[in-house]
């Protein structure tokens, strides 16, 4: 996909354009293992057709000060899809799905800077990816709320099993998702939102 | 599957790109640009421009987040926050800022967030 000149250039459709007045935007990230559903979750809440982002990941650095390295370097471009909510008038929220895996990392610090927070899709049949994530973003002190996809409507004592096997904290929320439902992918949102609401009132003394 | 399950260069020609930013490569600590930061044209594209600057105007005739720019040009953010960092310095855009860094957000921005949440 070479840049194709500015004449080609596909810009947003007129119903997808924001109005001048927007003068802030915020983010959410969801992160999880491949296949959890992150990218059917962002088309679930977005207002446009979910775009794609790329970043480019230098393998071992090597070079990266000498311009005259580059062509002996291997690149690799890892994509993000993303969303848009518009909030009011003048805010945006933009919501970016993230591979969880170890390898995909470099993609997180300009992810999380200045993110709200962040959705852990968890998939039952690999814990092992979100038990990284939770891991790195506790690390990190990134807030963020769990939530499980295709749970099968669950009964509340499997949510906390998998609390317990997940390690999570008991004030982090957990709850089921459908990644396909807007609904379902609204209301994890709103249960982080809520947390993060929560987590900024001043603790009492 | 998602296009990010596929390893190895499948984006545009790093040549390419080299060429595109005169050698530059984006800043590495944190920017002036986040990827939602929100980019707006001051300015309309001249013929002197390099196509991708002139572009960039065209894009942002209304406000485009940093991610936005990037996808529709097809380009990595690290490139595309080069270009519009030429483009701020000579004052053809305005960089609409993110949540300011490193800072709680305050609970009239998450009110606001949950309000507009609940009307989805």
């Amino acid at each position: 996909m070479d840049f194709n000149g500015s004449d080609t250039v596909v810009g947003p459709a007129a119903e997808d354009r924001l109005p001048d007045s927007v003068a802030m935007a915020v983010k959410v990230v969801i992160v999880g293992g491949f296949g959890v559903g992150k990218t059917t979750l962002v088309g679930s809440v977005s207002e446009i057709r979910p775009l794609t982002t790329e970043e480019t990941m230098t393998q071992a650095g090597i070079g990266v000060d000498d311009p005259t390295g580059v062509e002996q370097k291997t690149a690799t471009t890892v994509a993000m899809d993303f969303g848009r909510i518009s909030i009011d008038d003048k805010l945006v929220l933009y919501v970016f799905g993230t591979p969880g895996q170890e390898r995909f990392w470099f993609l997180w610090n300009g992810l999380f800077e200045g993110a709200l927070g962040a959705v852990v899709l968890v998939d039952t049949r690999r814990l092992e990816v979100s038990f990284e994530v939770i891991g790195r973003l506790e690390d990190r002190g990134v807030p963020f709320v769990v939530a499980v996809n295709g749970f099968p409507e669950a009964p509340s004592y499997a949510l906390d099993e998998l609390r317990q096997a997940l390690d999570l904290p008991p004030h982090v929320p957990i709850v089921p998702c459908d990644a396909r439902s807007r609904e379902s992918s609204r209301d994890a949102l709103m249960t982080l939102m809520r947390y993060l609401y929560d987590l900024a009132v001043p603790a009492p003394r | 599957m998602t296009a990010a399950d596929q390893s190895g260069w499948d984006g545009p020609d790093p040549d390419r790109l080299y060429v595109i930013t005169r050698g530059r490569s984006g800043p590495s600590g944190p920017g002036v640009f986040d990827l939602v930061t929100l980019i707006v044209s001051l300015a309309e594209p001249t013929p002197t421009l390099q196509p991708e600057h002139a572009a960039i105007l065209r894009l942002c005739r209304s406000p485009l987040s940093v991610a936005e720019v990037s996808a529709y040009l097809e380009l990595p953010t690290s490139v595309v926050t080069v270009l519009l960092a030429d483009l701020l310095d000579d004052g053809r855009i305005e960089a609409r800022s993110a949540v300011p860094r490193a800072e709680l957000p305050d609970r009239a921005l998450l009110e606001a967030v949950i309000h507009g949440l609940q009307r989805l």
